[in-house]
């Protein structure tokens, strides 16, 4: 495809849509971003990063555009510095997120903990594609969670982006589900900084969609802050699920800690990138990264790389992935104890993704997800 | 008879280990087995349970009258069969009470039993942890996952007195016990020992037989059993050592 055919794609509705911008600075913004679009479209899988995520026929879709929407405040100028800091130029979507992008600001005050969990409810519609750029700033010693749950019900392109900045002390879980219906689109990044002693908690699942990838993005940007990125992947049919993820260490003293799993069933595919950098004076780093993958038929397949590219000798770090079927140990353990085959196999399945599930510390949505998965393996328990 | 084991040979990886078992046991009894290490107790334990990286290279083996090694594990364990671990197996993700309840209802449904609901099986269960004086909190937690030595062997009697096996071999339950938790599972074995059904105690050490009683001691070396006698022989074989008996098998 050429540049000029990508660019009619978006092109005319861009143009119509951008006039009623009238936040100068925004508006800036987005006729960049989709600059940097309409020159370079969608990834390839000519692209380095997306070797084996091919979206193809995302690209080839008709997608009309999305009403852009800005609610920044006008009284603090942290949404808009980092609005202006985000990597638009990751790539296409990316780019394309930030030209259509609805931008909203999520604010936790300072030394508040908010005990109800902050809900993004988000899902682009049969055939259209949506753009939501939240920002989140989790203010100096406050705590909260935020749900983030995608739930696209068809063959929607959800583009999304979410920026997190975690200052001083501060401590943000942050649960991000994706349930799409089984043939939508879905992209995000997430981008995170963590400041002086603050915490950050990821727990990632991913269910849904035809193809689906999240680019995560972590900082650590002070000392004593420390991170978890952990996720799921489980996938059937010819499911597609990419997790890139880049977490890096630019300052002493932090830690962060990275499992990722995957339950790969009939043909579907697994991509797990995952960078940890250590940069040259990040000394007493503690990073721990590893990827764990079930495939459960042969046909299925995972693609899994990660790596740590470590600048300074005074750290301790350990990063290593498997993928491989159930161990016969365990299976043998529960057959003796009269479980028949396919409902210890199923448990032990069940064992391996809860491990991830159980994170959740909200009830509710650890139920749901528990039966998802029992759902998924077609049983009960 | 409950089981009969008639010149069982088996091994693993082409390598005969047993070579030449006989062993009957009624209802009602407790057998000792005891026998040095690497004489072949676990590979035997494993051949009832139906292991299958091990084979059977000739011999018989009869659990009421049925053929034992024609049934696939999770049938031997649904019609009775019980085997304590040695090495217990951790299962994480899957909690202790969903994976007893799982297991308790499938034996149900085999025995035309009534199944439990999970409230329902949590009472039964906190009945049965009095056995092996386990806490409840241990319900919770992932199978074995993280739990000491003694704890894990506790959970396997804990196993035991959930699903009520008509024959239940505890492999080496003893070995890694503390006097108290050697103590707390002699005695929860103890209180399991019924009429209607049979236990076979491997062990190496004799301790454990302070405790439980058995009705018959077997000594194994080599392959095969070289000495039988009551409860005094693993007295005897506590004084004069394995060397003795292995003297006696050639
Ligand atoms: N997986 C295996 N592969 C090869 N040899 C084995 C295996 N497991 C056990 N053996 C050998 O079989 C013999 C008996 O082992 P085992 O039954 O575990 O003895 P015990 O339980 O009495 O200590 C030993 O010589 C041991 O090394
Ligand atoms: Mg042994």
């Amino acid at each position: 495809m050429t540049s000029a055919t990508m660019e009619t794609l978006f092109g005319q509705c861009f143009r119509d849509s951008i006039v009623s911008e009238t936040d100068a600075m925004v508006k800036a913004l987005r006729e960049e971003a989709f600059s940097y679009y309409a020159a370079t479209g969608f990834p390839t899988v000519r692209d380095e990063d997306w070797k084996y995520t091919n979206v193809a026929e995302i690209a080839k879709g008709e997608w009309p555009c999305t009403q852009m929407r800005t609610s920044l405040p006008d009284d603090d100028p942290r949404p808009r510095v980092m609005l202006e800091n985000f990597r638009f130029g990751r790539n296409g979507f990316t780019a394309l997120n930030l030209a259509f992008a609805d931008i909203s600001v999520v604010v936790i005050p300072r030394e508040t903990s908010v005990a109800e969990p902050i809900e993004l409810d988000l899902s682009a519609a049969e055939g259209e594609m949506a753009s939501p750029h939240v920002i989140v700033i989790a203010e100096a010693g406050s705590k909260a969670t935020i749900v983030e749950t995608y739930r696209s019900g068809g063959r929607g392109l959800m583009n999304s982006a979410v920026q997190i900045v975690v200052e001083e002390n501060a401590n943000l879980t942050h649960y991000r589900v994706q349930r799409d219906a089984a043939d939508a689109y879905n992209y995000g990044v997430t981008e995170v900084t963590v400041g002086p002693a603050a915490r950050y908690d990821l727990t990632s699942v991913n269910l849904g969609g035809a193809i689906s990838r999240h680019d995560i993005d972590a900082k650590l940007i002070a000392e004593g802050g420390e991170i978890w990125v952990d996720g799921l992947y489980m996938l059937s049919g010819s499911q597609h699920h990419d997790t890139h993820s880049s977490i890096d260490h630019t300052v002493p003293n932090c830690n962060s800690h990275q499992t990722y799993k995957g339950v790969l069933n009939d043909s579907s595919r697994g991509v797990f990138n995952g960078k940890v950098f250590v940069r040259e004076n990040a000394s007493g780093t503690d990073a721990q990264q590893q990827n764990k993958n079930l495939l459960l038929s042969n046909d299925a397949r995972v693609d899994t790389k990660p790596q740590l590219e470590i600048f300074n000798d005074d750290v301790k770090c350990s990063h290593g992935a498997t993928v491989g079927q159930l161990e016969d140990e365990e299976l043998f353990y529960l057959l003796t104890r009269g479980l028949p085959e396919t409902l210890a196999r199923n448990l032990l399945t069940y064992g391996f993704a809860e491990e991830i599930i159980n994170k959740i510390e909200i009830e509710s949505i650890k139920s749901e997800l528990d039966s998802m998965v029992l759902n998924r393996l077609g049983t009960e328990i | 008879m409950l089981l009969e084991v008639k010149d069982l040979h088996a091994g693993i990886d082409g390598k005969e280990i047993l070579k030449g078992l006989n062993l009957h046991v009624q209802k009602g009894e407790v057998h000792a087995i005891m026998g040095p290490n690497g004489s072949g107790k676990s590979t035997l334990s494993k051949v009832l349970a139906g292991h299958p990286s091990y084979e059977v290279m000739s011999g018989e083996v009869i659990y009421e009258g049925k053929d034992l090694l024609e049934m696939e594990p999770d049938e031997r364990a649904r019609d009775g069969v019980f085997m304590a671990f040695q090495y217990p197996v951790e299962v994480p993700g899957v909690s202790n009470s969903q994976f007893l309840r799982l297991a308790y209802n499938e034996k149900m449904k085999h025995t035309g039993g009534e199944e439990l609901d999970p409230l329902e099986f949590n009472d039964y269960l906190k009945e049965k942890a009095k056995i092996v004086e386990m806490d409840p909190q241990f319900f919770k937690r992932s199978v074995n996952e993280g739990f000491s030595g003694g704890e894990k062997k506790r959970n396997e009697i804990l196993q035991m007195a959930v699903l009520e096996p008509k024959l239940a071999i505890l492999d080496e339950t003893d070995s890694g016990l503390d006097i108290d938790a050697l103590r707390i599972v002699a005695e929860g074995v103890n209180k399991l020992r019924s009429a209607d059904n049979a236990i076979i105690l491997v062990t190496h050490y004799q301790r454990l037989l302070n405790y439980i009683q058995p009705d018959f001691v077997h000594v194994l070396a080599n392959g095969k059993i070289v000495k039988e006698g009551g409860k005094e022989l693993a007295l005897e074989l506590e004084e004069k050592g394995y060397d003795w008996v292995k003297g006696a098998a050639v």
